[in-house]
């Protein structure tokens, strides 16, 4: 089954257990199905609770805050993640704060799903990952689509939290196989840590390098792995976490001990990262036990260019994670 | 328009109940505006003096399964929904028994279906939101949303009209149109009318004049009946007077502006109409509120965890 295929059925899932669940956003109709298709089949099934919307992306996330006000289940669809930035304030200003802000807790059930990132030629407006713009809020939760996590277990958690939630989903995932990690390596849940999942090669608790990354980059982290193994003889495990942000690294450092370097990849561009998040809560905890600091990949600091070339030499490639890990790991 | 020659004509009746309630707002906003000269309070916080009757007259139209969405200048819509002084004085100066501990204050209240906010604009999308869940639930209940003549340079409130409007949601919008946005002249600010706005958008538009508590139920008790029946949504546009300042200390109006103001002043046209009544009753709520702002003054801090 391919990414897309899991989410879309894991929506249909949501409307047909939870009746007072909504999927909303524009362009999400049959026959179309949205701009990824990912929304296919639900409004012919669920014609009350899907709902086509203008092109009003704060309208329609403040419409979802209100039904989540109610007691609903809400899902907005941002045909393209760049284009949450008009919600910011829906999300920021008024979901993440109304959980806590009355004096007590008001759950808040909604997800923003954001198709983010680039490598499909959409130019500077249609590929940006804006993930650590939403790290750090009170109340809000980020999470990351990735082919190791079911995303209908995903949903349930994202609206089990209680808090709005942001859902990023790297593009480029839609059309790959789900909990395809080759033919090298193995993969399964990291104990302790039930939303994380972990890819090796035998000993996870003996690999050189523990690379920690979100869902978008599971493939080119996986192809850089396979890379090093066959070429450098460099052993690397994967972390996948499904919720990004809050982040407890405890459950990870039985992992993160015995590896000779860590290193977090991530797509957007470096400068208050989720990344920079993640290093500095794993200092913390075992800054001693650490032979370097945690590294960090990052795109350039850079628009995303439209130009297949020149898109490239901006985003992170394997390459860019193979050479990080070998810069990691020499002494 | 200013009602000064006819006032007396169209002297206003209010009954106990209506016009406790309007002494009530005013006297508990006279006190915010002592209890911060004096140092009392944290923040700021924004007045309705002058606006009082809009959500008191509002308040025999709506009922208890309606959401209503209040704003910055919110006092006055949570009063008139609920009689409770003591608990928004205590959100307001952060005392044991506030309605949301103190975290929310003057401008963040959530009691049942009343919830407000302070951020322009941003609570229209979300009562659209409200009033969908509302007529899928609760079919004949509605969401009420106060705005201001200022809000109307937020995009968000033409997104939620269009989908509202599109929609045929149960959304009342209620513009306190007080020709004024902090201290920019509405002139100054909108382009066009709020009339011209809704009917852009296939919205009904309902403007009113007048103070009159009956006469405004009374022209509004069918158009409001038109929600709750599916006609869509509708923007009743109040041409009303901020008599203070935005919040305090701010007003730079001048004084020929803040006199027209006061010419229009509620207060002064429903104290002519029955000049002892008015003045016991005045006397009353005047005494309620301090006796309020003694006691919720001598409360311990409220207490609140993150």
């Amino acid at each position: 089954m391919r990414v897309g295929e899991n989410l879309n059925a894991a929506l249909h899932g949501l409307l047909e257990s939870d009746p007072s669940a909504y999927v909303i956003g524009e362009d999400i109709l049959d026959p179309y199905g949205g701009a990824f298709k990912i929304t296919k089949g639900l409004s012919s099934r669920f014609p009350e609770r899907v709902l086509g919307t203008p092109i009003s992306e704060s309208g329609i996330t403040g419409l979802a805050a209100g039904l989540a006000l109610c007691g609903d289940a809400a899902v907005v669809e941002i045909m393209f993640g760049d284009f949450v930035a008009l919600a910011f304030d829906q999300i920021v200003n008024f979901a993440a704060k109304s959980v806590t802000m009355y004096g007590s807790r008001v759950p808040i059930r909604m997800v923003v799903r954001c198709p983010t990132g680039g490598g499909r030629g959409y130019g500077p407006t249609h590929s940006q990952s804006l993930q650590k713009h939403f790290v750090g809020v009170p109340g809000l939760s980020v999470y990351e689509m990735s082919p190791l996590h079911d995303n209908r277990q995903v949903f349930d958690a994202m609206l089990a939290s209680g808090g709005p939630c942001v859902f990023f989903e790297d593009k480029i995932l839609y059309t790959r196989h789900m909990n395809d990690v080759g033919d090298l390596f193995r993969h399964d849940v990291m104990p302790g840590a039930e939303d994380v999942a972990r890819v090796f090669l035998d000993d996870p608790e003996k690999a050189d390098c523990v690379i920690i990354a979100p869902g978008g980059m599971v493939d080119r982290a996986v192809r850089a792995m396979r890379g090093l193994l066959l070429e450098q003889e460099v052993t690397c495990c994967l972390l996948v976490p499904s919720r990004l942000y809050p982040f407890d690294a405890e459950p990870l450092l039985p992992v993160l001990r015995g590896a000779r370097a860590v290193l977090v990849a991530e797509e957007g561009t470096a400068g208050g990262t989720w990344g920079s998040e993640v290093a500095h809560r794993i200092h913390r905890l075992i800054w001693n036990d650490l032979r370097r600091p945690v590294a960090l990949v990052s795109s350039a600091d850079s628009v995303i260019p439209t130009a297949a070339h020149l898109e490239r030499a901006v985003l992170v490639q394997d390459s860019t994670i193979h050479d990080a890990v070998l810069e990691a790991l020499r002494d | 328009m200013t009602e000064t020659g006819a006032a007396v004509l169209h002297a206003r009746r209010a009954d106990d109940d209506d016009l406790a309630l309007l002494l009530l707002i005013r006297h508990f906003e006279l006190a915010l505006l002592d209890l911060f000269g004096r140092g009392e309070l944290n923040g700021t916080t924004h007045t309705c003096l002058g606006q009082e009757y809009v959500p008191v007259a509002l308040r025999r139209l709506l009922a208890d399964a309606d959401h209503v969405f209040g704003n910055h200048r919110g006092h006055g819509h949570y009063l008139a929904r609920f009689d409770d002084p003591a608990g928004l004085l205590a959100e307001i100066m952060g005392r044991e028994g506030a309605v949301c501990g103190g975290v929310g204050g003057s401008q963040h209240i959530l009691r049942d279906r009343y919830v407000s906010t302070g951020v322009q604009g941003e609570s229209l999308p979300v009562a659209a939101g409200v009033a969908l869940h509302l007529k899928r639930t609760e079919p004949g209940a509605l969401a009420c949303v106060f705005i201001g003549d200022g809000t109307w340079g937020e995009g968000a409130v033409y997104e939620a009209l269009n989908l509202s409007s599109l929609w045929r949601l149960p959304l009342l919008v209620i513009v306190e149109n007080n020709g004024i946005a902090q201290s920019t002249p509405t002139t100054r600010q909108m382009a066009g009318t709020v009339r011209a706005r809704a009917e852009a958008f296939g919205v009904r538009h309902h403007g009113i004049e007048s103070s009159d508590l009956s006469a405004i139920r009374d022209e509004l008790a069918p158009l409001v009946a038109g929600v709750r029946s599916g006609g869509g949504p509708l923007v009743v546009e109040f041409a009303t007077h901020r008599l203070g300042p935005h919040s305090k200390g701010d007003d730079t109006r001048d004084p020929e502006t803040v006199r027209q103001a006061r010419d229009n002043d509620w207060y002064r046209l429903y104290a002519e109409a029955d000049p002892e009544r008015f003045a016991r009753a005045d006397e009353a709520q005047r005494a309620r509120v301090d006796a309020i702002v003694r006691e919720v003054s001598a409360r311990p801090p409220s207490r609140w965890r993150p």
